[in-house]
C-alpha cells in the first residue's frame, strides 16, 4: 500500500530541478535522461564523456546513499520477465521515437512551456494510466 | 574535464532526488497511475518541485545566454507535433505503465543489481538501438528510392 508524501516529492522533485538547471546553466545540455543514455549507445558518437558521467553520477547516487544506511533499492516488479521485456523495449523504443522521455518532456520541456512536450506529456500520461487501468482493473480488457 | 565532472555531479543530484522522491520506487509511480485504485498523488508533487526548481533555472540560463563550461545551450529548436511524438510518446506510456519505470529511475535502481531491472534497462537499450537503426535504414531506403 502506497501513501500520499507530498514533502518528500516536493523536496525530490526540487532537487531533480537543481540537476537540470546546473546542467543547463554549466555545461548547455538538457537533461533528458532518454536522449543522454541514447546518445551513449550511438556509434560513433563524439561526445560520449559527459554521458557516461551523468549516467555514471545516477547509478552513483543509491551508492552514496546505502553509505548513510539506506539500502540499496530494490524495487517491486511483479510482472512476469516476458512482460518486462516488453515493457523494456517499448521505453526505449518510444522515447526515442517521441524525442524524449518523464525527463525530457516531462520536467525541462514543460519548463520551457514547450507545447510539444506538454503535448507528449499529455499522451505519454494518458498511455500509461490506460495501461494500468486494463493490467490492474481489466477495465476495456 | 570539469564539464565530466559537473555532469557526474548533475546525474548525482538527479539520481538523489529521484531517490527522496519516491520515484525510483515502482508502487508509487503505478499507485499515481492507477486513478481507479488507491491514487497517490506523489508524482504530481515531485512534477511541481522539479518544473518550478527547473523554470528558475532555465529562465537564468536564458539571461545568461551562454552556458558556464560549454559554447552556447543546446536548447531543443522542434515545436511541431508529429506522427513520430504521438506514436512514440504513445508507446513510451504503454511500456512505463507495465512495469513503472522510465528511464531515469531504472537506471538508478540498476545500482541495487535486481535481475528484472537488469533485463528492463537491457531490453531498453536495445529498444533504443532498434529504433535508431530503423530509422537510419528508412533514411537510407528514401535515398534509393529517390535514386
Amino acid at each position: 500500500m502506497h501513501h500520499l508524501t507530498p514533502l518528500s516529492g516536493i523536496v525530490g522533485g526540487a532537487l531533480i530541478g537543481l540537476a537540470a538547471s546546473m546542467l543547463m546553466l554549466l555545461t548547455g545540455r538538457i537533461a533528458g535522461i532518454s536522449g543522454i543514455f541514447g546518445g551513449l549507445l550511438q556509434p560513433g558518437a563524439g561526445d560520449r564523456g559527459w554521458r557516461i558521467a551523468f549516467v555514471a553520477g545516477l547509478l552513483a547516487a543509491p551508492l552514496l546513499a546505502s553509505l548513510s544506511g539506506t539500502p540499496l533499492p530494490a524495487p517491486a516488479m511483479p510482472a512476469s520477465l516476458i512482460v518486462i521485456v516488453i515493457a523494456g523495449l517499448l521505453v526505449g523504443f518510444g522515447s526515442r521515437m517521441g524525442g524524449g522521455c518523464t525527463s525530457g518532456h516531462g520536467v525541462c520541456g514543460i519548463a520551457r512551456l514547450s507545447a510539444r512536450s506538454i503535448v507528449a506529456t499529455a499522451i505519454f500520461m494518458a498511455a500509461a494510466i490506460a495501461t494500468v487501468a486494463v493490467v490492474r482493473h481489466g477495465i476495456g480488457g | 574535464m570539469l564539464l565530466v565532472f559537473v555532469s557526474f555531479a548533475c546525474g548525482l543530484v538527479f539520481g538523489i532526488g529521484l531517490l527522496i522522491s519516491g520515484m525510483t520506487d515502482t508502487g508509487k509511480v503505478l499507485g499515481f497511475l492507477d486513478i481507479f485504485g488507491a491514487w497517490d498523488a506523489t508524482l504530481a508533487f515531485v512534477m511541481a518541485g522539479a518544473v518550478a526548481v527547473t523554470g528558475l533555472g532555465f529562465a537564468l540560463a536564458r539571461r545568461r545566454g551562454t552556458p558556464v563550461l560549454a559554447a552556447k545551450n543546446l536548447w531543443p529548436t522542434r515545436r511541431d507535433v508529429d506522427t513520430p511524438l504521438v506514436i512514440g510518446t504513445t508507446l513510451f506510456g504503454i511500456g512505463w505503465g507495465l512495469v513503472g519505470l522510465c528511464p531515469g529511475p531504472a537506471l538508478v535502481n540498476l545500482a541495487g543489481l535486481g535481475l528484472p531491472v537488469i533485463v528492463f534497462v537491457v531490453a531498453m537499450a536495445v529498444g533504443m538501438l532498434g529504433h535508431d537503426a530503423w530509422g537510419t535504414r528508412r533514411t537510407l531506403m528514401r535515398q534509393i528510392e529517390k535514386a
